[in-house]
């Protein structure tokens, strides 16, 4: 536990209103600059457009459950991929953890009352929602057939699609990120606690401000790129159109200069989650702390120089490949550091499985999944082969699914008594988490099989030899389906039925835990005062209390 | 953060100093200096993005801390025009095995002065 010197607890009649009673309004909500609201308002915000680009997905795996494309037109599939893509990385999964749990938890976990400019924060949400909206009316009245990848020229001359406006939306959606991000590496450099130094942060902030960093320097480059494809297309400026002097793989290089990276825009914030989950379900000071933190700025640095490795069959050159090749086996490194670092952490702890910790658990295993046949990805020459393949779309699924999303529900049961105050049912909790487990692997393994055996991605009609793997697939969606069902109502019946929850219901370390459930407005009723390591738990006392009980 | 205030003198003398530059750009432009056009075009926007940044955007009156980020922004568009640059300059690095397509490739790229045309390689 972050020790404190003497956090003076306040008397009842002093005790402030929590951030939920502060108001009941929708102005009270729309207005407000408390970090915390913002936080539930992404969370709002994402699970909404996450249901979209679900229901998208969910009728893509019906689409493929026999050969020939039956259930709809290959022009629709088109739209149904790009919108689940555009929906999914960058109004949900982009914003999921650091817009939501980061909102809600960097201030408190630093001891701070705010974030650095709350006002900004609030802008942020709104040009996110002005994004998200903007790229939902470009799915109405018609939708986008580019991919999320917009690859010009197809984007920028022949598709008859809303390009523009769907780039419009991701580009405002854009400046949301930066300014979160702006937000947050100034709110951790000026407004940590007294005694709060860099290496007594909880890693969960080391990340978040390593993805921080990721927005602010990637994000622009983005909308940059985006900015000069709609310019493309409308006033014909030639930039990456070859019959107007452009080069098409610019775009290539522009684009993913920001979209690897932005990889690691989702998948830090994850190991920030599980950083927290291990060591508390360990009851176990984490294994590494420093390795770890640093390992989240290595990721960050080294994510940027990888980018061409999305590009080995583009047309760029064999010696850059074989540059972009060996940086892109460098980055499994630090990525490598983290995985065993948990697992030393594990190792002899007093292990728990509650629902949080059975999702972190998940995420180590899929990550690791997902990372490794990253490697086969990064080689040239296998690369070559399973390009464009579904073998590509079971790997960012592990990382993107089963690393982004399971540590983001496992980020959500974790601190969901902090947010609410109230527990969720422990129990349906665990079985949702295996639900989802099952589901997901049910769903992306064949895919690896597939992938490998050349079933290309983005077809709505394929060869009979590649139905099984298609069927095992939809079955596993339809199971991850529930998976992802079970929490929303349960969550929504604890809201009024579950168990009242303390302070800290986890006995988990980290100043967020030592003010009540759900928070008052300003989060501490007096600044604290930091004197103690993180993540000081000790499994010698655990083993001690359990031999006591027992007796 | 900074608390100095700069002069208004600085400002504008800061803003002579932009117009001057823009006048030497388009000064420059009226010559044609080959392989240094490009050369003289980007030091003298260096040189007006220098000028921004420091006195306009008060880099040079802010903390280390402020210089890093400045400095990171420059470093990582760096990594940027780099990378992206290992792509483009290495393109004939490497002939496609395919006759045709190596010689089109040779007929139809343009090379730099002073370039030898590649030999051909022979099939297997």
């Amino acid at each position: 536990m972050n020790e404190t010197e003497a956090v003076p607890v306040p008397a009842p009649a002093e005790v402030e209103e929590n951030y939920l009673s502060a108001g009941h309004t929708v102005r009270s909500w729309l207005l407000t600059t408390d970090h915390k609201r913002i936080g539930l308002l992404y969370l709002f915000s994402i699970i909404f457009f996450f249901a979209i680009a679900a229901v998208a997905a969910a009728i893509m795996r019906l689409e493929l459950l026999t050969p020939p494309g039956d259930l709809v037109l290959s022009a629709t599939y088109n739209k149904l991929f790009t919108l689940h893509g555009v929906i999914m990385v960058w109004f949900f999964l982009i914003p999921s953890i650091p817009n939501v749990l980061g909102n809600f938890l960097i201030p408190m976990m630093i001891g701070a009352r705010d974030v650095a400019f709350p006002k900004l924060n609030l802008l942020s949400w709104y040009l996110f929602m002005a994004g998200g909206l903007l790229a939902l009316h470009a799915i109405i009245v018609g939708g986008v057939d580019t991919g999320w990848t917009f690859y010009t020229p197809y984007s920028s001359r022949y598709s008859n699609t809303h390009t523009v406006e769907m780039a419009l939306g991701i580009f405002l959606s854009g400046f949301a990120s930066i300014l979160t991000g702006l937000n947050f590496i100034i709110t951790v450099h000026e407004m940590r606690a007294p005694g709060l130094t860099w290496f007594r942060l909880p890693l969960f902030i080391w990340s978040h401000y390593a993805t921080s960093l990721i927005l602010v320097l990637a994000t622009p480059v983005l909308a940059i790129t985006l900015l000069l494809m709609m310019l493309e297309r409308i006033w014909g400026l030639g930039i990456f159109d070859p019959r107007l002097g452009g080069d098409p793989v610019l775009f290539q290089h522009l684009f993913w200069f920001y979209s690897h990276p932005a990889v690691y825009i989702m998948i830090l914030p994850s190991m920030a989650v599980v950083s927290e989950l291990i060591p508390c379900f360990s009851r176990k000071r984490i294994f590494g702390y420093k390795f770890i933190a640093f390992a989240s700025m290595a990721i960050a640095v080294l994510g940027f120089v990888v980018w061409g490795h999305h590009m080995f069959v583009s047309g760029q050159s064999v010696y850059a490949g074989m540059i972009f090749s060996i940086l892109s086996f460098i980055v499994a490194i630090p990525s490598g550091i983290k995985v065993f670092n948990w697992t030393a952490t594990l190792h002899r702890g007093s292990i728990s499985f509650e629902t949080p910790m059975l999702y972190a658990l998940g995420f180590i295993g899929l990550f690791s999944l997902g990372g490794l046949t990253g490697l086969f990805l990064a080689a040239l020459a296998v690369d070559v082969h399973v390009t464009d393949t579904y073998f590509v779309v079971a790997h960012f699924h592990y990382i993107m699914v089963g690393g982004t999303v399971l540590a983001f529900m496992g980020g959500i049961h974790f601190w969901w008594p902090k947010i609410t105050g109230r527990m969720y049912p422990e129990k349906l909790g665990q079985l949702a988490a295996l639900v989802t487990f099952i589901g997901f692997n049910l769903t992306f393994f064949p895919q690896f099989v597939m992938g490998y055996l050349g079933m290309p991605r983005r077809y709505h009609a394929y060869a009979p030899e590649f139905q099984i793997y298609h069927v095992l697939s939809t079955a596993g969606a339809t199971i991850l389906g529930v998976g992802y069902l079970l929490p929303v109502i349960y969550l929504l019946w604890s809201l009024r039925h579950g168990k009242k929850a303390g302070a800290n219901p986890w006995g988990a370390t980290g100043l967020e835990w030592q003010t009540p459930s759900p928070p008052p407005v300003h989060n501490f009723a007096e600044v604290p005062r930091v004197t103690g390591e993180p993540y000081d738990y000790s499994p010698q006392e655990e083993e001690k209390k359990a031999e006591d009980d027992h007796a | 953060m900074s608390t100095e205030i700069v002069s208004k003198k600085i400002y504008f003398v800061i803003w002579a100093s932009l117009m001057v530059l823009l006048f030497v750009t388009w000064g420059v432009a009226q010559f044609d200096l080959g392989l240094f056009n490009s050369l003289a075009a980007l030091t003298i926007a260096i040189i007006k993005m220098l000028l921004v940044i420091l006195y306009f955007m008060h880099v040079r009156y802010s903390s280390r801390l402020t210089w890093v980020f400045a400095g990171a922004g420059f470093l990582w568009l760096m990594i940027m025009i780099t990378l992206t640059l290992s792509d483009y300059t290495t393109r004939g690095f490497v002939r496609p095995y395919n006759r045709v397509l190596s010689n089109w490739q040779d007929k139809n790229w343009n090379h730099l002065p002073g370039d030898k045309p590649m030999e051909p390689r022979p099939l297997p």
